[in-house]
């Protein structure tokens, strides 16, 4: 099937404005009549679905936390970036969009990130307006610091807690919208599964936390906001309960799932320090404003970092990529740590570390401005590993972070699922195969904020979805699928908890599909996670009821789809035989170690067809065009 | 297991759903890793008890990284644990010595029922952000960035406040179970900007009434919300909260409605 990406043609600068001119709208008396279905409550979530009832749809958004407030997007650090150029270094829309496209190698859609960067400077505006206490200078105007990927200032902050601001003030949107009747929120609840009317998303199937009901909620279109899949690997940067099952169970009924094999993997992670682990912790990337990455020159120096004098450091980031030093972009500076662990220089238990060293800052700066900047990460970083990094070196590895890949849209951000939405991580289009620091936080209010109001808008007046109501046999039928899948979960009386599993095939990801990939270990891979599925089949353990809070049982069903999930990651990386962005197939790079992509063969969007249990699923293409920025190896030296 | 590991005995509230009584119930854990953090020795602590047919404890957790406000448990009777500043995710086990007895409810406050075990429930703090914990503007309302400058002091104070994670420690520590950190928080992060200035009498009076509606208990100027809190959210937003809501309280004007000459 070819895949229509149905975006405008035409001037670049030009085709977000006239799609809005084009498109057909909703009478506002109409609006009212609409019911919309919002799953996930992070950036893209409340920010779409507060935007939305403000123009007076109606609106019934789903999270599995306790409140909206608590989604993933809150624990992201650093920023969020727009062409404001307001440090007057040369920034323009046209800048962010080529940095985007260059930063995700090449596969990302043109059309989409450029209406991403123009609608960047109009976040930062709602933001301020909402209360977000960004950082100011003296003057009271906004502040910026660098990134990477990039060569001017443009990301905007709150010290180091920007994704909970800008989430709490999507937040406070959300609950005006509720407090005013506009929306209603289901917390503690989760999507179980989609339901698909005559070939149209129309709603989905929940499974209330606390009592174990399961219900059917309806609606003129359904969206998911439901974020990215990183928690494959299990030790990740993501929540604990960030989890693939909306998406998953969108693909399952119908919903191609595209580039999954694209995965993140962040550089500045505070390393595993045993089994019993449960997660990782990010070190925001903008440390590398002010640290140094480094390891010692010799393999085997078990010497303290204080004790190795400055001839025997390499400080390799600024040696191999001198124009962008340790402000290199995610996937190369991640890359450029694994290489030097594999070499033996890695540093601290186990020899998977390199130092993150602000001592040149602080003598530079002063011990007060480094705090100031970076007071709360150092202070997280001090409890978790009980050392002092205004004394010592950081010692940082990278870790699964973010899913570039996810359900295909449009640029409607309409799934091939007619009625499906899909905005911020859980969709593929922006970031190519590599995003960019503090692009993440910012494509997800895009989305919300000022993509999802317009393009919903011409998808209800134009296809103006018949009435569906809870009787019809499909939503049955639907129902009584979950139900069957939660039950075979209870009464499965194996031995192994759903964690066990989760850490087995995390590992057999991390591996064989993490920083760096190669045919016969993808190989093994496919042949590793059905076994492990087939073992979660048979020997699983759920204890506890069907009618109450249990924690195994929402475990279990995210483990199961996460199972699946992976088979279907490998799959990609091994039919896509090049190396891009995240995505290193060691058979594919120069003899320095860069990525080596194959233009001819791969520049296009692989998009996967669920066929079935056990059967093979069908891969699509959309071919990429690059008109306004032409295709050229990337480089940051 | 290393020489180093800690042989400890836990007490934890076990409570099967609302409204049935609950118990503290012993468990013996052995080999806990100083480097654990505390909600992975339960998570340890947990996965035996499943390998050995026990439903394990439910407590409520998500991002480990003391941002989501999620997680929280009054440990040794203490909201969040022994040390300063810091969520219970982030309480390492570093901070406990071979055998040691720790004792683990949850939040205690007659607004917050318990769900199961150690979990709870915190809808009333949603509510009260939802009665008015909001700069009303809509999507696309919004002029320059840089058209409202804000003095970098204000900001940093906003910035402060605004830092309140919502986990409600502030009122599980309080002895009247009142919410005022929280709502002081809210109420001192929108009214320190030039945004938050037009609804700001509104703000803290529709806050403050929903507040009350919830069933908190009033605040006696005790601290112990301070000293519990993990954001290190200060009592000053409390004597700002109180300055404000005299101040709207004594120019109370009735709201009008918002329609308008067609």
């Amino acid at each position: 099937m070819k895949l229509n990406g149905k975006c405008p043609t035409g001037p670049i600068d030009t085709q977000w404005s006239r799609y809005k001119n084009e498109i057909k709208l909703v009478n506002p008396s109409n609006k009212r009549k609409f019911k919309l279905i919002m799953v996930g409550s992070g950036l893209a979530g409340a920010s779409g679905a507060a935007s939305l009832a403000e123009l007076g749809y109606n609106v019934e958004v789903f999270c599995y936390q306790d409140s909206p407030r608590r989604a993933h997007s809150i624990a992201a650090q650093g920023g969020i970036n727009a062409a404001k150029n307001y440090q007057n270094d040369g920034d323009s829309v046209y800048r962010l969009f080529y940095d985007t496209v260059k930063g995700g190698d090449f596969r990302s859609r043109e059309s989409n990130v450029h209406r991403l960067a123009e609608v960047s400077v109009n976040i930062i505006d709602q933001c301020v307006a909402q209360g977000v206490p960004f950082a100011r200078e003296y003057g009271g105007t906004l502040s910026n610091r660098s990134f990477g990927g990039a060569q001017v200032s443009r990301t905007f902050y709150a010290r180091g807690q920007t994704g909970q601001q800008l989430l709490l003030g999507a937040y406070q949107a959300l609950e005006r919208q509720i407090g005013a009747g506009a929306v209603k929120m289901h917390p503690r609840t989760e999507m179980l599964d989609l339901i698909v009317v005559d070939g149209r998303a129309r709603g989905i199937v929940t499974r209330d936390m606390v009592t174990g009901k399961i219900e059917s909620h309806l609606g003129d279109a359904v969206m998911l906001a439901t974020g990215g899949y990183g928690n494959i690997f299990y030790l990740s940067t993501n929540a604990k309960g960030c989890n693939v099952t909306a998406a998953w169970r969108a693909h399952r009924r119908g919903a191609f799932f595209a580039n999954p094999c694209y995965t993140q993997i962040h550089p500045t992670c505070i390393p595993v320090a045993g089994d019993y682990q449960s997660k990782l912790t990010l070190m925001s990337e903008s440390l590398r404003n002010d640290g140094r990455i480094w390891v010692p020159l010799r393999a085997g120096d078990t010497r303290a970092p204080g004790q190795i004098p400055e001839a025997e450091r390499d400080y390799y980031l600024e040696r191999k990529y001198p124009s962008y030093g340790n402000l290199a972009p995610r996937d190369i500076s991640s890359r450029a740590a694994k290489q030097v662990c594999d070499e033996g220089r890695g540093v601290g238990p186990g020899g998977r570390g390199v130092y993150l060293d602000l001592a040149e800052s602080i003598a530079r700066l002063g011990e007060g401005t480094i705090r100031e900047r970076y007071g709360n990460l150092i202070e997280m970083y001090e409890r978790i590993t009980g050392e002092d990094p205004y004394k010592v070196p950081m010692r940082i590895y990278p870790a699964s972070h973010y899913t570039m890949g996810g359900l295909w849209v449009d640029y409607n951000l309409m799934s091939n699922l007619t009625g499906l939405f899909v905005l911020g991580e859980a969709n593929f289009s922006d970031h190519g195969a590599n995003r960019l620091g503090a692009s993440a936080l910012m494509q997800g209010l895009a989305d919300g904020y000022f993509v999802i109001p317009y393009t919903m808008g011409n998808y209800l007046a134009t296809e103006k979805p018949p009435k569906v109501d809870l009787s019809h046999p499909e939503v049955k039928k639907v129902e009584a699928e979950v139900a069957e899948r939660t039950k075979k979960l209870l009464s499965m009386k194996g031995k192994r908890s759903p964690d066990s599993f989760h850490k087995e095939v995390g590992k057999v990801m991390w591996e064989k599909c993490g920083m760096a990939r190669n045919e016969a270990g993808l190989k093994e891979a496919l042949q590793a996670i059905p076994a492990i599925r087939e073992e979660f089949g048979k020997n699983l353990s759920v204890l506890g009821g069907e009618a109450e809070l249990n924690q195994t049982l929402e475990k279990a069903g995210r483990v199961a789809d996460f199972l699946e999930l992976g088979e279907l990651m490998c799959r990609d990386a091994l039919v896509r035989d090049e190396s891009c962005g995240g995505h290193f197939r060691e058979e594919h790079q120069t003899p320095d170690g860069e990525a080596v992509r194959n233009d001819e063969k791969f520049c296009h969007v692989a998009a996967w067809e669920w066929t079935g249990e056990g059967k093979e699923p069908v891969r699509h293409e959309e071919a990429l065009e690059f008109e306004f920025v032409h295709l050229a190896t990337r480089s940051y030296k | 297991m290393s020489g180093n590991d800690l042989h400890l005995t836990l007490k934890v509230w076990r409570q099967a759903g609302p409204n049935v009584p609950g118990k503290l119930v012993t468990y013996d854990a052995p080999g806990i890793s100083p480097h654990m953090s505390f909600l992975e020795m339960l998570d340890v602590v947990n996965e035996r008890l499943q390998e050995k047919g026990e439903e394990p404890i439910a407590f409520d957790h998500d991002c480990r990284e003391g941002i989501c406000g999620m997680c929280g448990l009054v440990i040794n009777g203490v909201a969040h644990g022994p040390r300063r500043a810091t969520t219970t995710c982030q309480l390492h086990m570093r901070y406990y010595k071979d055998g040691d007895t720790i004792v683990i409810e949850p939040w205690r406050a007659g607004p917050f029922p318990v769900i199961k075990d150690l979990v709870v429930d915190r809808a009333p703090f949603d509510r009260i952000i939802a009665a008015g914990g909001f700069i009303s503007v809509s999507t696309g309302n919004a002029p320059d960035g840089n058209a409202i400058p804000v003095p970098k002091s204000s900001a940093e104070l906003s910035m402060d406040a605004a830092a309140c994670i919502g986990c409600a420690a502030c009122v599980a520590a309080c002895p009247n179970a009142s919410a005022m950190l929280f709502v002081s928080a809210k109420v001192s992060h929108l009214g320190l900007l030039p945004q938050g200035q037009p609804e700001r009498k509104a703000r803290v009076l529709r806050m403050i009434a929903q507040m009350d509606a919830e069933g908190f208990g009033g605040c006696t100027n005790i601290g112990e919300c301070e000293a519990a809190c993990p954001k290190e959210i200060k009592l000053e937003n409390i004597a700002r909260l109180n300055r404000d809501y005299l101040a709207a309280a004594v120019t109370r004007r009735p709201e009008t409605g918002s329609g308008g000459a067609g």
